[in-house]
């Protein structure tokens, strides 16, 4: 288990990275060193599917923030109302590791979770639908529904684009 | 090969490379959604590599490029027919022995052009991208 601590802290320290530094170029890449190191955790956890679609959406994100966000003058301002921010900031803290440390206190240990739905679905999914990915066959058999939904989303937003963005009636 | 003469986007280098490398990723996004029943991927997979290969064209040969593949007919053609076969899927309740290769190419195509098509409105339709032309 010292890899996941490992890859744990080296998101943490990246994160604090992302939000401290000035420039925002080096924000984002930072901000991708933590994507990146998700992907590496789900690897370790033997969870290849969700590391594969962390890596492909980390990286089309990554893409928009750039050529999306960089070009832009954002207004960035430090001064001002920082005995608030500092107060909101350490009480937030204080209230997340007090609720966490109670919730965290009693769920199942890592690793060890009761397993009362996904039982069921290890013990017959393979059998029931031909599938060998276990994953696969609960995203497009048993949840069809949401990758419906999901398909659904991204149609009315292509359509929506391409309503705007065409020729006809442009100029 | 005017294209390579065109000075819009970036140098001949990465252009050439480009034009070498396309082929292999869209390979490689079709090979994950096909594939999906039996190793890791899957069709959202293989259509966000499809959708980063057309992001890909568009940082290297700029943006009329990329335009023009929006709105080709090729496109919006397989699009239609794309969502007319998941509509159809989901109407008949259909499950049949082809069903581990259409579902996930339907799904790959749709999630493909969504997906660069959400990039091409925050990123090439956006204001401050005119201004800096």
């Amino acid at each position: 288990m010292i890899e996941i601590h490992l890859i744990l802290l080296f998101m943490i320290a990246a994160a604090i990275i992302a939000v401290e530094v000035k420039d925002l170029l080096s924000s984002v890449i930072a901000v991708g060193a933590v994507g990146i190191g998700l992907c590496m955790a789900f690897l370790v956890l033997k969870a290849p599917d969700l590391a594969i679609m962390q890596l492909v959406v980390e990286i089309l994100s990554l893409i928009i923030l750039i050529r999306a966000t960089i070009r832009k003058d954002l207004p960035f301002s430090k001064s001002g109302r920082w005995v608030f921010n500092t107060l909101a900031t350490v009480s937030f803290i204080a209230v997340f590791l007090t609720i966490a440390y109670v919730a965290l206190k009693n769920l199942p240990a890592f690793g060890s979770g009761p397993m009362r739905v996904s039982k069921a679905y290890l013990d017959s999914a393979v059998a029931a639908t031909g599938s060998k990915n276990v994953v696969a066959s609960i995203i497009v058999n048993y949840r069809a529904y949401d990758t419906l939904g999901e398909v659904a989303i991204l149609f009315t937003a292509l359509i929506g684009i391409l309503a705007v963005a065409r020729r006809i009636g442009k100029k | 090969m005017d294209t390579v003469k065109d000075s819009k986007g970036m140098t001949l280098i990465v252009k050439t490379v480009t034009r070498i490398t396309i082929g292999f990723i869209l390979l490689y996004g079709i090979y994950i959604s096909l594939n999906g029943d039996s190793a890791p991927g899957g069709g959202f997979a293989g259509g966000v590599i499809i959708a980063l290969s057309l992001v890909h064209v568009m940082l290297a040969f700029g943006k009329e490029v990329a335009l023009k593949r929006l709105h080709s007919y090729a496109m919006r053609f397989s699009i239609s027919i794309a969502s007319l076969v998941f509509l159809y899927v989901v109407m008949i309740r259909w499950h049949g022995s082809y069903s581990h290769i259409v579902i996930p190419l339907a799904e790959m195509v749709i999630v493909g052009a969504g997906l660069f098509a959400i990039f091409v409105a925050l990123v090439l339709l956006s204001k401050s991208d005119k201004d800096s032309e």
